[in-house]
């Protein structure tokens, strides 16, 4: 599972040695995270966000649990019971905001971490797999955040419940049983809010499941690295204890700079005022808007405006939203280029700034209302992201010529150094 | 050694009493399983309560013509509205190869009384409440409903006419127990 000049993990003291014979936790502990476990020597910052999204999804569940101590899931009673939270429990504000922005904290470090894979080409082989559960793991955080947006019964949770849950009616004839079936009404009502509760506890457990195997299936091959270049020996790596525990922990605190000044200073900034309204059945807001982690995928999802061949506008657009994050799954055998960081393939390093582009104006597009430019901005936008993946990527690692690549991670980082060396001297 | 033999014998024609009952078992506990699973997914459907079909019973004497009310049908928004000659008239003039969900205002109104257009007010996309039925709202570019979120135009039959929509608002079952009362459901 890791390389033979891993470090052995040796007991010392009586009770760790009975512990190691009983249940080897502190072994499994060592070989994962501590001295056991042998990292690239060249990981830069952008290696770091794995373990902030770890840290993120940790603080969500510390603070959720927290939550749920005062919060009731009853249509009746759940506006008021998160206003109770934020007015009368002893630093509810704080965690409720905390909660808030934490959930955006943790997609902000993840579109990062997702954006670092496709920079350096951390999907290839042999990290299939854990590109796979890193896709199933956002399809989950993607569930479990439109749940819990749900909760607090604003005006912008009960129309997002009937907009995502209106996704399901497109599907030809089951449609409107299974969209029934899943709200358990004909119109998001108690029982929805009911089930989302309960599903929005249970998913983040499943989530820290899923992130176990992700985490098993990168330690088999080993982390990746910014050269894109397998480790070959020993001097290519340094223990991920203390090294990389310490970088690691540098970061966590750059996160959690920004993470006290958005909680602190501006809690609302990423919400929408409506939902300080209790939910109306009867009164659609002016303009529903998910949470802006969603905007690029609802931008596609209404680029739709028109029928094509037999299937309805509606249909398709729920096809295709669906199928932009299906697309990942099909990712690492998309780009065929045997060259895995974009540090050495200048074709693709273009498109992927273009491409990040593309989300972000499709993002622009999600936030704004369904009308003119907006609209064809949104279907450009949408019809590039699709391009990138099925036509631009397959063609350029067919066709681009790579630039000259190092030997190995070591001759790239003495290489680097001795630039810099000369750099400085001239 | 008899037992061994006419053991092995067994084994010849290829199939034991001990297939048999490993096949029997585990397709019995498969059959327990989804027989657990059902009422499991079941419980997910809507509850009797939510299922029982309130009638809603709505007074439209005070609606005049041009004018239009929202009221709530199985916590769904309803829509009844009191049409003008000339939305009728404009209903009536559009062909039915133009539109998307072809219906004419006669098999969405009841006969005799075409001026009263009872629908949901849920927009067939995505499930948001189309504008339009209260004063001063936007009625969209055919003079009915206009749906905010995606931006669907319905016309003065309700009928969707442009924007994602497939299909024209839905006319709940609905009767006229007298001149002037309703009764959705």
């Amino acid at each position: 599972m890791s390389f033979p000049w891993a470090k052995n993990y040796e007991p010392q003291q009586p009770l760790m040695k009975w512990l190691d014979e009983k249940l080897p936790l502190p072994r499994l502990v060592y070989n994962a995270v501590g001295a056991g476990y042998p990292v690239p020597r060249n990981l830069n910052y952008f290696w770091n966000f794995g373990v902030l999204a770890g840290a993120a999804l940790a603080i969500q569940i510390i603070t959720g649990i927290v939550l749920a101590m005062h919060y009731a899931a009853n249509a009746g009673v759940a506006f008021n019971s998160v206003e109770h939270i934020m007015r009368d429990v002893n630093a509810g504000w704080f965690i409720r905001y905390a909660h808030m922005n934490g959930a955006s904290m943790f997609f902000i470090v993840v579109y990062l971490h997702i954006f670092r894979g496709l920079y350096y080409g951390s999907y290839k082989a042999p990290r299939e797999m854990v590109w796979l559960l890193g896709v199933v793991i956002f399809l989950l955080m993607m569930a479990t955040a439109f749940m819990g947006y749900v909760l607090p019964w604003g005006q912008m949770s009960f129309w997002g419940a009937q907009v995502i849950t209106g996704f399901f009616s497109a599907i030809p004839m089951v449609g409107e049983p299974i969209r029934q079936w899943l709200l358990g009404g004909f119109a998001p009502d108690n029982a929805a809010l009911n089930r989302f509760f309960s599903l929005h506890y249970l998913l983040p457990f499943v989530i820290a499941g899923v992130i176990i195997l992700h985490i098993w299936a990168l330690h088999i091959p080993g982390s990746s690295n910014p050269t894109g270049i397998e480790v070959k020996d020993e001097q290519d790596t340094v223990p991920f204890h203390p090294y990389y525990t310490a970088k690691d922990g540098f970061g966590l605190g750059v996160f959690l700079f920004v993470f006290a000044a958005l909680t602190f200073f501006t809690p609302n900034l990423l919400g929408h005022a409506d939902n300080y309204i209790a939910a109306n059945p009867l009164s659609t807001p002016a303009h529903i808007v998910p949470e802006w982690y969603f905007w690029p995928f609802y931008a596609i999802l209404r680029a739709f405006t028109f029928n094509f061949l037999w299937i309805d506008a509606k249909l398709w657009g729920v096809i295709a939203m669906f199928a932009a994050i299906a697309l990942l799954f099909f990712l690492p055998w998309l780009d065929s280029s045997p060259v895995k960081s974009s540090t050495y393939r200048p074709l693709n390093r273009i498109f992927f700034w273009i491409l990040v582009v593309d989300v972000l104006i499709l993002g622009y597009c999600g936030k704004s209302p369904a009308e003119q430019p907006y609209v064809i901005l949104s279907q450009l936008g949408s019809i590039y992201y699709f391009a990138h993946f099925l036509i631009i990527l397959p063609i350029i690692s067919r066709i681009e010529r790579p630039l000259p690549m190092p030997n190995s991670i070591t001759e790239a980082v003495l290489a680097k150094h001795a630039d810099d060396k000369s750099a400085a001297t001239a | 050694m008899a037992s061994e033999s006419e053991h092995s014998a067994v084994v010849e024609d290829g199939v034991r009493r001990r297939d048999f009952i490993n096949i029997a078992a585990v397709s019995f506990a498969g059959v327990g399983a989804v027989a657990v699973v059902l009422p499991l997914v079941n419980q997910m459907n809507p509850s009797a309560d939510v299922l029982a079909l309130s009638s809603t019973e709505i007074d439209i004497s005070a609606i005049g013509t041009g004018q239009a009310i929202k009221t709530s049908w199985r916590k769904q928004p309803v829509f009844v509205r009191n049409l003008t000659a000339d939305e009728i008239k404009a209903a009536k003039a559009v062909p039915l190869g133009e539109l998307r969900d072809p219906q004419t205002i006669d098999e969405r109104t009841k006969p005799g009384k075409e001026n009263w257009l009872i629908t949901l007010g849920v927009c067939t996309h995505l499930g948001c409440v189309p504008l339009g039925a209260a004063e001063g709202e936007n009625r969209g570019d055919f003079g009915g409903y206009f749906c905010p979120c995606h931006g669907s135009h319905y016309d003065t039959a309700a009928r969707i006419r442009k924007g994602p929509a497939p299909t024209n608002l839905v006319v709940p079952p609905y009767e006229f127990t007298s001149d002037t009362v309703v009764t959705i459901g």
